[in-house]
């Protein structure tokens, strides 16, 4: 059965053909004897392509309306899963991030603002500072005679506390990356290269580049670490934890063959653990090296997925010597993942961030190292509340996707992203202009920039910094006693 | 204050907080008094409030253990029909017992900050108000100049004088929370509200400090702790650090200041202090006064030869300095610093303060 019904209005339906040369699952056909185009909906991945770019709104998407009988344990997913998997004996592949119905914990936390007492700030009159430093901190300054006596170590300088998500060439476009490039350039922040290795024309965005080093070392040599503003160690990712990447060889043409260091046409596969890495000394080993390989001029970052034990992991890691904790959450995006992990494994972001701030605090080392958090920001206020909840800035996959034109079906793992993001078929790659797509990513910062600061004033505070870890800016609103604990927050009307 | 120690009664300041009745609703009011206690001098002044018999028998119990009690007496009090059920106000002059800092492997300051701590968060109904030496804090729930009059202030003389009238609207109106907040020697009154309470709280907690008394200033006076003495920073890095200039200031200066400053407001991000703040920091070696960087609350500064004046409204000073030789009102973030001619720590703060930002300051 499909997944999509396609209605095509005749009477507005001129047979150009558009919807044809726009799907590249070959959804919408030409029939050249009776000269018409007509649909056959059981590719459509409901992405939307034709739809937007029907020149007379002759097509209408929608759910296909004949489901199975109603059943609350076995709905159509399920049932649909198992028929695949039957044909196939595989593993399912899906793309983006887990969109089961857990709760957003995000929605279950409320802003403060001030009244009388404590005046709020307007943005548009008086200054509001957003700039953040990444990098680790030490435990004192050292000032002699006015002047600092010792450099601290290296910081990223951010506009605002908002960076773009690691995202491989080969998972997505040149172009969508060359995208985000630009945008971070021009909003003073950050994007990074995920495991596919910089390609030779993303060298000039340096300085906004972080460079990631994951278990398949593709694209990393010497100059690719010099090249960037930081590295990343990926050791997990939210959308699956415990799982290596795989790129399939389709994907593997010339350009990303070149940049990833592998042969064209193979996969690129990334095993499950990096194989240097089996214990916190080799992290260390890992995290010290790329400083040595680079100076230590560069701030190391260590992303990881949430999952059940990620305070004591996080705490680790601070004391392995990152500059910088990534924390990818459940419902972080991927360009492929195996769809019962994806859906099943790891935490919700907001614990795992609540849990691993109030931990290092307890030991006392918050203070020495950056905290990131990505899965799933959606907008400006889970900016907001991720930064009270502890985070020094978050990463951003899917929004900055949906701001380049990604429509979310999550067909990413196919290669045939009609939207021309998560692709490398030349054809699809060019829908996607990376000055179109740099000044929608650009904008996007820019409105969540203007949003913060509305926030902020209305808490009183005019620097991001008197946000990070205070808590005592949100409240709680339909949760346990328990998870109001795990989040340190109070209830609303406390 | 008088930069030359010469110490005055604590008639005036009553004077002058009185004349600001109205910007207070009885709800809190208190005095700090620097030079008070000469004769024990070197003794650790504790002043606490205990809720009952208990609290009182308990903490003398802790106190004992871990110092040497030269004195112990109830603060002299007159019954002044405005003060309502004080609690019971005892001081204590102690001085650590050397086996116990060494014990605990810190410093005496450190050691005595640690106690302060334990008998705040752990001894229930005992609050230590005050904790420095040679000087005092005198603090309840009253109009302030009620509560002058109950603690018979015009009987102590100080070479610093710092008064504070209530409004409360957050937490509550008790004892404890009344201003000044002190610790060691510092003390610190405020008017504001700080929306970055939580924030400083909670880096402040990693350092050992223990936020107790429900209320925003308690947060400011271990900032001004954690930075000057723990951390040994020059009084301007503070000052930076708690309302530092605006970005677009500092991408103004020259870069070797910029690096600086910069780097100050990354090291420290945490403890900037945000929403309206007027504060009085006290200390043995003198007196500060700054507003947040925007300037939400008003404060006048006032000098007549060897005295400096702070206060929100400058007919406060006028009470009792008609003549001014000089008024004015300090820029946001602008520090008003007075430093006492005798004080060891202004030398050694002159020598290392060599990156002071033009005209961010007022050195008295």
């Amino acid at each position: 059965m499909p997944n999509f019904l396609i209605e095509r209005d005749r009477d507005r339906c001129i047979d150009c053909q558009v919807c044809v040369r726009q799907c590249a699952n070959e959804v919408h056909k030409y029939d050249e004897e009776e000269g018409r185009v007509f649909s056959d909906e059981m590719e459509c991945v409901g992405c939307h392509r034709c739809v937007v770019m029907c020149p007379t709104r002759a097509l209408t998407i929608r759910r296909f309306p004949l489901d199975y009988r109603q059943n609350a344990n076995w709905t159509p997913d399920y049932i649909n899963a198992i028929y695949k998997q039957a044909e196939t004996g595989g593993i399912l592949l899906t793309g983006m991030g887990n969109d089961r119905p857990y709760p957003v914990y995000w929605d279950h936390m409320l802003i403060n603002a001030s009244q009388v007492t404590n005046p709020s700030i307007d943005p548009l009159r008086e200054p509001m500072e957003l700039k953040t430093f990444i990098g680790r901190k030490p435990e004192r300054l050292k000032i002699e005679n006015g002047k600092l006596a010792e450099k601290i170590p290296p910081q990223l300088e951010l506009e605002v506390p908002v960076m773009f998500s690691a995202m491989s060439f080969g998972s997505i476009s040149l172009n969508a990356i060359k995208s985000l490039a630009r945008a971070a350039e021009q909003e003073g922040t950050f994007y990074n290269t995920g495991e596919g290795g910089l390609h030779k024309d993303l060298y000039r965005y340096g300085k906004n580049t972080i460079v990631q080093v994951a278990s398949g070392r593709f694209g990393v040599h010497p100059d690719y670490l010099r090249a960037g503003a930081a590295i990343e160690i990926k050791i997990g990712q939210g959308a699956k934890p415990g799982i290596g990447g795989h790129l399939p060889g389709e994907k593997v043409g010339l350009q990303v063959s070149q940049t990833r260091m592998i042969p064209e046409g193979t996969d690129a596969i990334s095993p499950a653990p990096h194989h240097d890495i089996y214990s916190i000394e080799d992290l260390r080993q890992l995290i010290y090296s790329l400083k040595e390989a680079t100076n230590y001029e560069k701030p190391v970052f260590v992303k990881i997925a949430a999952v059940h034990n990620v305070a004591a992991i996080a705490s680790g890691i601070a004391r392995a010597g990152a500059d910088a904790i990534v924390i990818d959450g459940y419902r972080g995006g991927t360009g492929a993942a195996p769809l019962r992990t994806r859906d099943n494994v790891g935490i919700p972001i907001e614990f795992a961030l609540a849990a691993v701030d109030t931990r290092l605090r307890q030991e006392g080392i918050r203070n020495q190292v950056s905290l990131i958090i990505a899965g799933s920001i959606r907008n400006s206020a889970d900016v907001v509340k991720a930064v009270a909840l502890g985070a020094d800035a978050v990463y951003i996959g899917t929004a900055a996707l949906i701001a380049l034109g990604c429509h979310v079906c999550q067909k990413c793992y196919t290669g045939k992203c009609n939207w021309g993001i998560a692709t490398q078929d030349p054809k699809l790659v060019k829908r996607l202009n990376p000055e179109i797509g740099a000044r929608r990513a650009a904008n996007l910062l820019r409105a969540w920039k203007h949003e913060i600061k509305e926030m902020l004033g209305g808490m009183g505070i005019n620097a991001i910094d008197s946000l990070r870890g205070n808590r005592l800016m949100l409240r709680g609103i339909g949760l346990t006693d328990r998870e109001l604990k795990i989040l340190g927050i109070k209830a609303a009307g406390e | 204050m008088n930069k030359k120690g010469e110490v005055f009664s604590g008639e005036d300041i009553i004077k002058s907080i009185a004349l600001m009745h109205d910007r207070g609703n009885g709800l809190g009011g208190g005095f700090a008094a620097y030079g008070i206690y000469p004769e024990l001098k070197d003794y650790y002044a504790f002043h606490l409030f205990y809720d009952d018999t208990k609290a009182r028998e308990d903490t003398e119990h802790f106190l004992n253990r871990n110092f040497n009690v030269e004195i112990a007496e109830q603060i002299p009090t007159r019954k002044v029909p405005a003060i309502e059920k004080p609690p019971l106000v005892w001081r204590y002059f102690v001085k650590p017992k050397p086996e116990k800092i060494l014990q605990s492997d810190v410093g005496a300051n450190d050691f005595v900050v640690k106690c302060v701590m334990e008998i705040n968060s752990s001894i229930r109904g005992a609050y230590v108000f005050s904790s420095g030496k040679n000087m005092g804090a005198f603090k309840g729930v009253g109009y302030p100049e009620d509560i002058g009059e109950f603690y018979r202030l015009e009987e102590y003389k100080g070479y610093i004088w710092m008064a504070h009238g209530r409004f409360p609207t957050n937490t509550p109106g008790w004892w404890g929370g009344a201003h000044p907040f002190t610790l060691l020697d510092w003390a610190v009154v405020h008017n504001g509200e700080i929306s970055s309470y939580d924030a400083n709280r909670r880096y402040l907690e990693m350092f050992g400090y223990e936020c107790t008394l429900q209320t925003d200033t308690e947060v400011i006076t271990y900032i001004f702790d954690f930075l000057l003495r723990k951390q040994g920073l020059p009084l301007d890095v503070a000052v930076t650090a708690v309302a530092s200039p605006f970005w677009t200031q500092i991408d103004r200066l020259d870069p070797e200041k910029r690096e600086l400053v910069k780097t100050i407001r990354c090291v420290y991000s945490s403890l900037l202090v945000n929403g309206p703040f007027s504060i009085i920091v006290g200390s043995s070696s003198g007196m500060m006064a700054l507003n947040d960087r925007i300037k939400l609350r008003p404060l006048t500064a006032a000098t007549k030869g060897d005295f400096l004046y702070v206060a929100s409204e400058e007919s406060a000073i006028r009470e009792i300095c008609p003549d001014p030789e000089r008024v004015w009102s300090p820029k946001g973030g602008e520090p008003v610093i007075g430093w006492l001619e005798t004080s060891e720590a202004k030398n050694a703060e002159l020598e290392n303060i060599t990156f002071q930002m033009e005209n961010r300051a007022f050195v008295f």
